[in-house]
């Protein structure tokens, strides 16, 4: 009929659609990796990784304190917080259309990072005259709801900067200049108060050994919304593969749903980051492992880089704690060294050019 | 005396979209200076040469560029009050250059013309399948449908481009340069193609308005009637068969092409040979 048309047999079986076949194996390992993973989290202890030791430690008197108030909201915290990494990466790939972008970018790193700052410069003035307990535990929540208020400030602030979320390059370029801005300030706060320095470092390194179950309910929750907002998302996304102009030729909103991936990717940062500190790399590589090797529309890529964000930062934990047992490394340590590896081996593999 | 019922006199038919007085300024500079437009169903083709304003134009159709001076209308309707959602049921924009990102695959790509029916959210259909299904098969794409689109050729990619737009069912289709990476035997095709969807209906019954931005005169010189632009304004319109127009042809052009009447169609030759 049109000249285009090439004749297919009417009976021919369907193709094999080897993008799909790929999506499936990957949903498959990302299924029995994470419980694998989450076991592992259990029975790491002071003994490394060891399953004679976790054998040990369940039927010790204190199994219940040690795994069930301990190691298992650490580890399910760990996951949780890896998926929304893993989420807000996707979401900001997604969003600026661009494989390099992560979930740090508009600012909320910057944003937390000075918040952190300003509470611990606070609390070192007032300590003083605290008991060492009511300091630590005030610090604790302090600082959970200021990095989770300080990240969501700085994306406003970049919003404010940008004259909202009506053109892409600005957001880009705002998220830049508050980066630089917040990053300056809070290094003048630590000059200051060098009190705050050693705090500072410790949350700019991330850290998932704070976790308790408060944190994993609020995590869970937070996660869920999320998860299930930009899902509905996803075809917003989709359209804007096509362009921006071509999106908004299809009847997208596209100055209210920038807006819309624009608060996602703060919540979800700053739900991340207030509760595990800037860990490093895993916004960035799990939706790169992803789309490299399973690549799909959105609504798969969003799925499956939060599920391979928890699946990355349970094994970092696992190996935070491992490594040099009975002590801990940072977990944004192992992350920034199995990211950087990553990414420099994708790097000599397709060559420079 | 109401604009929407004028007839257009070439293809007797009342114009589905309109523009009067309209200006356009991209970055501070006048790129259109009042234009005035009235496009009927069938096959418009608008040529002229570089930065003549001829996407500028499109997209300002398509309700993609704010105007500073003057209205599209769209059926009589304001384009500018049109609900976005709205606006995609009524028309379908294709981009020049056919840059996308992402991972989709052939069929999802053409998928996402059904936004224009179903919104982010709504659930595709066996509407939606069929329509999907027609617009790839239109333009041959129906035996790569699971291929990633990053793995086409420039061509092939184009051809899934303006399935994504057909998909749309929208009546009023605007293409900007349609025919770019195509072979000939393709852009033949898309040609037949073109004129073939200005003379049918759509799925719903209505008459559909194909315009098409084109660099490629002879192809240009087979649709029902042909727009010249020339620096921010149209410069003449008429059917491919007139004489005025093929002088105006030579003019904007030039006289780097020179247009005579054939036996069926105007012949295009580029005046390369005389200096």
């Amino acid at each position: 009929m049109t000249p285009f048309s090439t004749p297919v047999p009417a009976n021919t079986p369907a193709a094999p659609d080897p993008q799909a076949q790929a999506r499936n194996r990957l949903a498959w390992a990302l299924l029995a990796l994470v419980p694998l993973f989450a076991l592992a989290g259990l029975a790491t202890g002071t003994r490394g990784l060891s399953l004679e030791a976790f054998w040990a430690d369940l039927q010790g008197e204190q199994a219940g304190l040690i795994l069930g108030q301990i190691r298992a909201p650490r580890t399910l915290g760990a996951a949780l917080v890896g998926a929304l990494l893993g989420l807000g990466g996707a979401l900001a790939q997604g969003l600026f259309r661009n494989p390099l972008a992560d979930p740090y970018l508009l600012g909320s790193a910057a944003g937390a990072g000075l918040a952190v700052v300003l509470v611990l410069a606070g609390a070192a003035l007032a300590g003083t005259t605290l008991s060492l307990a009511t300091v630590a535990w005030l610090e604790r929540v302090g600082l959970v709801l200021a990095a989770f208020a300080g990240a969501l400030a700085g994306v406003a602030l970049t919003l404010a900067l940008a004259q909202g979320a009506v053109h892409t390059l600005r957001l880009l370029l705002a998220g830049v200049v508050v980066a630089v801005l917040l990053g300056a300030l809070s290094d003048l706060v630590t000059v200051a108060s060098p009190d705050a320095l050693r705090g500072k470092q410790a949350f700019m390194l991330g850290s998932t050994s704070f976790l308790g179950w408060q944190a994993v309910a609020l995590l869970a929750a937070g996660s869920a919304l999320l998860t299930v907002l930009a899902l509905r998302s996803a075809r917003a996304l989709d359209a804007l593969t096509l362009g921006e102009d071509s999106a908004a030729s299809l009847g997208v909103a596209l100055p209210r749903m920038r807006l819309l991936l624009v608060v996602l990717l703060a919540g979800a940062t700053a739900l991340a980051v207030a509760h595990a500190g800037l860990v490093a790399f895993v916004g960035l590589v799990a939706p790169h492992l992803v789309r490299r090797h399973a690549p799909g529309a959105h609504a798969w890529l969003l799925g499956a880089s939060a599920a391979m964000g928890a699946a990355l930062l349970l094994a970092a934990d696992v190996v935070s704690r491992a490594v040099i047992a009975p002590q801990e490394l940072p977990v944004g340590v192992v992350t920034a060294v199995i990211g950087g590896v990553y990414l420099f081996v994708l790097l000599r593999r397709r060559g420079l050019g | 005396m109401k604009p929407a019922n004028r007839i257009d006199r070439t293809t007797g038919t009342a114009p589905l979209l309109q523009c009067q007085g309209l200006h356009v300024a991209l970055g501070g500079q006048p790129v259109l200076h009042g234009v005035d437009l009235d496009l009927a169903s069938g096959w418009t083709a608008i040529v002229g040469p570089n930065g003549a304003g001829k996407s500028t134009l499109l997209r300002a159709l398509a309700g993609l560029q704010p105007v500073s001076q003057g209205e599209v209308r769209l059926g009589g309707d304001p384009l500018r009050l049109m609900p976005a959602a709205q606006r995609a049921r009524r028309l379908a924009w294709l981009a020049q250059g056919g840059q996308t990102s992402g991972e989709l695959n052939v069929r999802e790509t053409v998928q996402l013309g059904r936004i224009a029916q179903r919104g982010l959210l709504g659930a595709l259909d066996a509407d939606d399948a069929r329509a999907v299904a027609h617009a790839m098969h239109e333009t041959g794409c129906t035996a790569w449908a699971s291929r990633p689109l990053h793995a086409l050729s420039g061509g092939e990619r184009q051809r899934v481009l303006l399935a994504r737009v057909l998909a749309t069912e929208a009546p009023l289709l605007l293409l900007d340069e349609p025919t770019t990476h195509l072979d000939a035997p393709h852009q033949v095709a898309l040609a037949r193609l073109f004129s073939r969807l200005a003379r049918g209906t759509t799925a719903q019954g209505a008459r559909r308005a194909v315009v098409t931005v084109l660099h490629d005169l002879p192809i240009a010189l087979h649709a029902d009637r042909v727009v010249v632009m020339q620096a921010g304004r149209v410069l003449a319109e008429g059917t491919p068969a007139e004489a005025s127009l093929h002088r105006a042809l030579e003019q904007v052009f030039d006289h780097a092409v020179q247009v005579r009447p054939g036996p069926q169609r105007a012949q295009v030759s580029l005046a390369i040979d005389e200096d």
